[in-house]
């Protein structure tokens, strides 16, 4: 008899793995998301093509980009929503490209919440642990912590409908996080919010991510101020196509292409000629830049300076002169666009007595280093 | 409101009185009229009397209308289970599957129905599957009549429905059925109930199918209704198509209480 017992309780040891998903038993590690090469086509046309991203365990990546970039897409392509045409979606060490979406493990957030409108918000939070066949003494303890962490612990018997727009958002963050999932997909989830929650609900977001420091988060933005502020590393997408991977502070300081320079903050796109190492012509005037590149002389190219780089006066390695054609009050700063060479440049001056007016002829001047010269 | 004057206001609500009155009220108020008089030869009728409707509650007539009430009862839950059944298997095909769905399911109501009562007549009068003489060829000619209605509610409302609700369950991890049962079912409630309302209407009222089909043990209302004022008992058939009214409009009451109850919004 006890050695009946004993292998009757090998063999259910042994199948262990099979009946419970590796979540409830605690044995995963976190994991990573990797794209490769996946390209996704709706009627022939491609809306993502040869997309190659890796995000590691715990990192928080943002796909940025304006729509119809194919930043949904690729969120989509993990969720298991679209099917990519070619290419593989990884979640750690396994392949979902084929998995049907409820086998993957992931929980996601999108832009109109899709909280269940027939229950209560402890039953949507409590939704994906019953579909997930949790023990039922665990689901209440479960669903209470989920809701505790996004500060909704006192809503669990109201209906979504009785909920503000930021609440809801809470609650189907808390629906997302109770599942325990590896991988967390935020499509524009801040979208729906106006200016003031949403960055009351960025910060909350940060809050949690350094609470589940394991959680791999992509986080689906056309808001630059958001993949700034959360991302460990940005990607930029442009039509269909990956153009820039970096963290937030190499992407804003040295940008490679121009789309990338001008979404992710504000640029001043100037059209110059190599004119020799470390150095080019803007119209007559010739600048140095710090971008180390070949000095092929006459090739033209585009440098990249921040309007808040520029200052006003001749004091800087490259003087900049024009007329000033426009000048903007914004609070802490003066927006002026100057004309130079038949070109708009754009800078963003601290008030002084010395902000020059419309019509004036002024000189604004930048560092070699505040120059970058872009690949495109 | 579209018009905002006081006067203007009584001027559509008369109009609305003068169209609406004669076309729908009036004709169902003669009925009820005529239902409790034993002759009209003037204006009005005369000779009050409730004989009519205590033999329309009696005996054949009550028969009839429980025969009405199992087939209608029948064949709508059978059209809500197909037609439902259809429109979320159509709601997943592609586009063409889709076309093709919809217009097999729109035939019932755009052949005649005493082509469908024919159809079915001739279909099934043979082995293998020989019905006719029997109740269940009436519950069939129904429930293929009405299913058209059931299938065009639900994949109205399934069009309607936010693909996103069953997406956000599938990525917690919920299973096919499990999303249908607990997510797209309860969503789709308001109108599957009204769709069941709707095809236990019409098939409370069938009559052009139904009298191809009817065996003698099991005659709907309708028919008798029919075979009444045919035979000169206006009114007879009279009370017994109030009984009729009155018994669909309970049932009709009665799946909207369900529909107020379970809608969320």
């Amino acid at each position: 008899m006890p050695e009946h017992m004993m292998s009757e309780h090998a063999i259910s040891e042994h199948a262990m793995p099979e009946h419970a998903t590796p979540e409830h038993t605690g044995a995963r590690g976190p994991v990573g998301i990797r794209f490769e090469q996946v390209t996704v086509a709706y009627d022939g046309t491609a809306v993502l093509e040869d997309f190659d991203l890796e995000v590691g365990a715990g990192e928080v990546m943002a796909l940025l980009g304006p729509s119809g970039s194919g930043k949904t897409t690729a969120l989509r392509a993990v969720a298991g929503f679209v099917r990519p045409a070619r290419g593989r979606v990884r979640i750690g060490d396994r392949d979902v490209t084929d998995l049907p979406p409820h086998a993957r493990d992931v929980g996601m957030v999108v832009q109109q919440y899709a909280l269940f409108p027939h229950m209560r918000v402890a039953d949507n939070v409590a939704f994906g642990l019953k579909a997930r066949r949790t023990p039922r003494g665990q689901v209440a303890e479960r669903v209470a912590e989920a809701l505790e962490m996004v500060g909704m612990g006192g809503y669990a018997r109201r209906y979504p409908r009785e909920l503000s727009g930021g609440q809801q958002q809470r609650v189907a963050l808390a629906r997302a996080l109770a599942v325990r999932p590896g991988v967390l997909l935020l499509d524009e989830p801040l979208s729906a919010l106006d200016a003031r929650l949403r960055s009351g609900m960025l910060a909350e977001l940060d809050r949690l991510h350094r609470e589940l420091p394991d959680v791999c988060v992509l986080y689906v933005t056309h808001d630059q101020m958001e993949a700034l502020t959360l991302a460990d590393r940005v990607a930029v997408m442009d039509r269909a196509r990956l153009r820039e991977v970096g963290t937030p502070r190499a992407l804003y300081r040295a940008p490679r292409g121009s789309f990338t320079a001008s979404f992710v903050g504000s640029a001043n796109l100037l059209p110059v000629t190599r004119a020799g190492e470390g150095k080019v012509r803007f119209g007559d005037t010739e600048l140095r830049v710090a971008t180390p590149g070949p000095g092929d002389g006459g090739a033209a190219a585009t440098l990249c300076v921040r309007p808040h780089r520029i200052v006003l006066g001749d004091g800087g390695a490259n003087v900049l002169r024009g007329v000033a054609r426009a000048v903007q009050w914004r609070g802490a700063t003066h927006r002026v666009a100057l004309e130079v060479a038949g070109h708009e440049v754009v800078a963003d001056v601290p008030e002084s007595a010395s902000t020059p007016r419309v019509g004036d002829r002024a000189a604004v001047s930048f560092a070699a280093e505040d120059g970058v010269l872009l690949d495109d | 409101m579209l018009v905002h004057t006081r006067k203007g206001r009584w001027a559509v609500w008369a109009v609305f009185a003068v169209v609406c009155v004669p076309l729908f009220a009036l004709p169902l108020l003669v009925i009820a009229t005529a239902s409790l008089s034993t002759n009209w030869s003037g204006v009005l009728p005369s000779g009050p009397t409730g004989v009519h409707y205590a033999s329309a509650t009696r005996g054949e007539s009550l028969a009839a209308l429980s025969v009405s009430l199992q087939t209608a009862l029948l064949a709508s839950v059978l059209a809500l289970a197909v037609g439902t059944w259809a429109a979320l298997a159509a709601a997943s095909l592609g586009r063409r599957g889709r076309r093709l769905m919809d217009a097999l399911f729109m035939l019932p109501v755009a052949v005649p129905s005493v082509v469908v009562g024919l159809a079915v007549l001739v279909a099934y009068s043979r082995p293998p599957v020989l019905l006719n003489g029997t109740r269940w060829i009436v519950m069939l000619a129904h429930t293929v009549l009405v299913t058209a209605f059931a299938y065009q509610s639900v994949s109205a409302a399934l069009a309607r429905l936010d693909p996103a609700y069953a997406q956000a369950a599938a990525s917690l991890g919920a299973r096919p059925w499990y999303v249908l049962w607990r997510v797209k079912l309860p969503l789709l409630l308001p109108s599957l109930t009204a769709a069941a309302g709707l095809c236990f209407a019409l098939s409370m009222g069938e009559l052009s199918a139904t009298m191809m089909l009817y065996p003698p043990d099991w005659m709907p209302l309708p028919v008798q209704i029919f075979a009444a004022t045919d035979r000169g008992s206006l009114f007879t058939g009279s009370a017994l198509a109030v009984v009729l009214m009155a018994a669909t409009s309970l049932v009709l009451l009665a799946v909207s209480r369900i529909r107020t109850e379970a809608s969320y919004r």
